[in-house]
């Protein structure tokens, strides 16, 4: 019954929309070919680098090709006047699921970010996006043109995807297939908060000293096989190691080459976290990060960079003040630690995105920093920065034109480019606007 | 021990928190700000004189009475305080009493909490008023309370007084339980239970109409013998699970319903029209949009979300557009939180409604402030500024629909219950008393390795009853 409400309606935007297919969440609009485009006349916030109050921005072959207030024009290319309009490189949200859960209640169906058991580094978010996802339509159109989408179970839940969030397939989508690996250590209790201090949940010692001896053999296990296969290489009188698929995945992760996403949000692990990747020569990035900001010396000193998704997250003691999470990306930024925003939120609300980066600017941080929180910041922890988060000659044209203040929530989207692509703005939601607005 | 001796600290902290009594007595001048007044424009450059609590005037070059606070909003705007008409805030313990699908009797005014930390936090985002309900897992949920978040006054200081009592009705998913079996949402796993369905749902109120009406008749019969002096009358034994829904059929009462989807809300609309009585509110009503002509026809209103959707089945055809499609067809339209991480944030929610739909900014503002007031009938005393109103109000930083801008002033009837600069000092207060209860013998933290890791973390928790 439920369900047939929902075939009813989509039918019915498939009647109004022709060329979209009844498929739940088919409602992404085909993304134009990689379009020769001179946007002209534009406030171009580069994000690195000055303002150009008045510039032109070109792009072909999904690249930025020129930026300035003295570019020229490729012949045949489309001009976009954007007079009174503002260029922003598109925003970057680290820490979704997108395309790996649909309908969190409900529809269990739907939900892929989580597989069986503990171990599952050689899991990829990627096989299990579906590219068709409404969330991926009405997330993009606020101008957030890639994210992070991550498996969620287990202690290794497998390896995160960046991906653009515009594309028929999801290998077509994907920028870094393999982004990072996923590692949820077991929570450490008290957190280290001191007098009634939130902690993170999760066992005794005896029992999280078990997981974490569990957790060192399948890395020593995969240190050991990734010398073995390197040995036959080098040597074939040696004998080839039989290929295991699940240790093949953490070669990577064992000779720091890849980025490791620990969830932590309290104090206890978060340094517990840092401590574990130190002794093993990870590459960690924290993601969660609710009390980073109290030992943010701590995570300067390691070097350790946060994707702080706590902004808007309630306080979690009494007497806690009320801005604790607004303002903690501030103290972040003071202590020089590396931090990204993301907006903590399920996959149909990530597109609150700049609204919390705009939270974090309301409680102390500056503003251009907020916005290269959400751009060039991500980029940097998750090592695109020579492709993403900026709007630089030669990177990939992944950008948005708004008339207003990226981050504003009554700014309007008006331009959207991924991949160098001109990605229409209709979505799931202006559909069924459009054939409901005017009903009598 | 451990929890005996957070609690005194917790009761301590609050007392700390107390607002200054005598300043609703006080007259309170704003001076130089832009004035939103949301029901007659915006006013640059103007004044608020408030007195006894209320708004005594608007308008530029005020003078302010012998021993009046000046607050200097130059630079900064003015607005009527925040009402969220969806609210779960407050309530001490479980929202729904479940056992039941018809809960008319109870009253949520029974269980609210006015030391809820939530109240002050909602209160600096701009809030000063909740209209707490049920939960959505009964048909009929049970009364409603309209409260004013006056952070440290008793609970019987925050009840509006004048308010027309309400009632939750609920709808959907929530009431069939559909979502609740395997104990999803952190509930505990439910036990089947009728109404299963969205036909029995409609049953479920039918029956509960049909005997209210009889209980209204007999109710009729016997003041109609006393009236004509008949003798040796038995009078007919009170119901208190009918009572309140003979004030909906009389109109007393207002009804609040929680619904989604579009057929629910009609099925709903329908059976009021049958029985006589009007739905005041559909709560959430995420499917609205789509039945706004027939919503306007009743004349029903609609609470509903900025832009969440796609987290249930139901929810998967909800639009950040909703509330501008109703509002153009004619329907009283507000925003909610329904939750206390919203409830800091409502003037970016309607922000949101700039975005998708075009509202003007009056209108978006107009979803978090006299629209509320007047889904509640309180419009006469609230929610927006003008002369002899309540003084409920709030000073920005800058723009109240801008991410950038930040309450820095809170007034309900007059009094101060959050200003920045005062909690600036009462934090340095907070840490100093911290240390010192910390440092006491009896709270000393026990040796390591025992029992540290009792303590709870409330972020995975939440209090959504979406």
């Amino acid at each position: 019954m439920i369900r047939h409400s929902v075939e009813v309606a989509l039918a019915t935007v498939v009647f109004a929309v022709a060329p979209l297919s009844a498929q739940l969440g088919s409602y992404n609009p085909e993304p134009g070919p990689r379009a020769s485009v001179v946007i002209r006349n534009a406030r171009i916030v580069p994000v690195r680098g000055d303002v150009i109050p008045n510039g032109s921005i070109v792009i072909a072959d999904g690249r930025i090709q020129a930026l300035g207030t003295n570019v020229t024009t490729p012949a045949g290319a489309q001009v976009i006047d954007a007079t009174g309009l503002s260029v922003y490189p598109g925003m970057m949200d680290a820490g979704t699921t997108m395309g790996l859960a649909e309908i969190e209640q409900g529809a269990n169906a739907t939900l892929d970010a989580s597989e069986t058991g503990r171990f599952n580094p050689n899991a990829q978010a990627l096989w299990g996006i579906n590219p068709h996802s409404a969330n991926i339509g009405v997330t993009r159109v606020v101008g957030i043109t890639h994210v992070i989408s991550r498996p969620t179970g287990g202690l290794i839940g497998g390896q995160a995807a960046l991906i653009n969030l515009a594309g028929f397939t999801a290998s077509g989508m994907a920028l870094v297939p393999r982004a990072a690996m996923v590692m949820q250590l077991p929570g450490t209790g008290g957190g280290g908060g001191g007098f009634g201090g939130g902690g993170g949940g999760g066992g005794n010692a005896a029992a999280r000293t078990a997981t974490i001896d569990s957790l060192k053999r399948i890395l020593d296990d995969a240190e050991a096989y990734g010398r073995s296969v390197d040995a036959a290489a080098r040597d074939a009188t040696l004998p080839k190691p039989v290929t295991d698929i699940i240790l093949a995945a953490l070669v990577p992760v064992v000779r720091g080459q890849m980025p490791v996403i620990f969830p932590a949000e309290s104090q206890g692990d978060i340094r517990a976290a840092v401590e574990f990747a130190k002794e093993r020569k990870l590459k960690p990035i924290i993601f969660g990060g609710r009390d980073a900001w109290r030992i943010a010396d701590f995570l300067k000193e390691n070097d350790t960079p946060v994707i702080f998704a706590r902004t808007m997250s309630l306080p979690v003691r009494d007497d806690d003040p009320y801005d604790v999470h607004y303002s903690a990306a501030a103290k972040l930024a003071a202590a020089g630690v590396r931090f990204a925003i993301a907006s903590g939120e399920s996959d149909p609300d990530v597109r609150n995105l700049p609204y919390v980066a705009g939270m974090a600017a309301a409680f102390g941080l500056d503003r251009d920093a907020a916005l290269r929180a959400v751009t060039l910041s991500p980029a940097e922890i998750f090592g695109v920065a020579d492709r993403l988060g900026s709007l630089e000659v030669g990177k990939v044209a992944n950008l948005v034109v708004t008339d207003g203040d990226l981050l504003e929530a009554r700014t309007t989207t008006r331009y959207l480019f991924i991949d160098g692509r001109n990605v229409p703005l209709a979505t799931k939601h202006s559909e069924l606007y459009d054939m409901f607005k005017d009903r009598k | 021990m451990r929890r005996s001796s957070t609690a005194v600290l917790a009761a301590v902290l609050v007392a700390a928190m107390l607002p200054p009594h005598a300043a609703a007595q006080q007259a309170t001048l704003i001076r130089g700000g832009t004035v939103i007044t949301v029901t007659r424009g915006t006013l640059s450059n103007s004044d608020v004189l408030i007195q006894n609590g209320r708004i005594a005037a608007i308008g530029s070059n005020l003078t302010a009475p012998a021993g009046a606070t000046t607050i200097d909003a130059t630079g900064k705007f003015v607005t009527p305080g925040l009402i969220d008409p969806h609210s779960h805030m407050m309530v001490d313990g479980p929202v729904n009493e479940g056992s039941l699908s018809v809960t008319s009797m109870v009253g949520i005014a029974d269980v609210l909490n006015p030391t809820d930390p939530g109240i002050y936090r909602a209160l600096a985002g701009g809030t000063t008023m909740l209209n707490i309900l049920h939960g959505s897992a009964n048909t009929i949920g049970g009364q409603n309370a309209v409260v004013k978040l006056k952070w440290g006054r008793p609970i019987n200081e925050m009840l509006m007084p004048g308010a027309p009592p309400g009632i939750k009705f609920a709808l959907g998913e929530n009431v069939t339980r559909k979502n609740s079996g395997g104990g999803g949402g952190g509930q505990a796993a439910a036990p089947r239970r009728y109404p299963a369905s969205r036909m029995g749902q409609a049953e479920v109120l039918r029956d509960a109409f049909v005997r209210a009406r009889e209980y209204q008749r007999t109710l009729a019969e016997h003041r109609a013998k006393v009236a004509r002096g008949e003798r040796n009358l038995v009078a007919p034994r009170r119901d208190l699970e009918l009572e309140p829904l003979v004030q909906v059929l009389e109109g007393t009462r207002y009804v609040h319903a929680h619904g989604y989807r579009a057929d629910e809300m009609l099925m709903l609309l329908e059976l009021a029209d049958e029985f006589g009585f009007k739905i005041k509110t559909l709560q959430h009503a995420l499917e609205a949009y789509k039945i706004a002509p027939e919503i306007a026809r009743h004349g029903a209103g609609i609470s509903t979300f900025a832009d969440m959707w796609g987290y249930k089945i139901e929810a998967y055809d909800a639009i950040p557009y909703n509330a501008a499609i109703t509002m153009r067809a004619g329907v009283l339209s507000t925003l909610n939180s329904d939750d206390a991480g919203r409830a800091r944030r409502m003037n970016i929610e309607a922000a949101k409604l700039v975005r998708y739909g075009g509202l003007t900014d009056d209108e978006a503002l107009a979803l978090v402030t006299i629209n509320g007031a007047r889904q509640l009938g309180i419009e006469a005393r609230t929610g927006s500024l003008e002369v002899g109103k309540d003084a409920d109000v709030v000073i920005w930083s800058g723009h109240p629909l801008s991410v950038y801008s930040t309450a820095e002033t809170v007034l309900i009837d007059g009094t101060v219950f959050f200003s920045k600069e005062r909690d600036r000092e009462l934090r340095t207060a907070l840490a100093a008393e911290r240390a010192t209860l910390e440092a006491a013998e009896p709270n000393k933290l026990p040796s390591r390795g025992s029992g540290r890791g009792q303590a709870t973390d409330t972020t995975a928790a939440g209090e959504d009853h979406r």
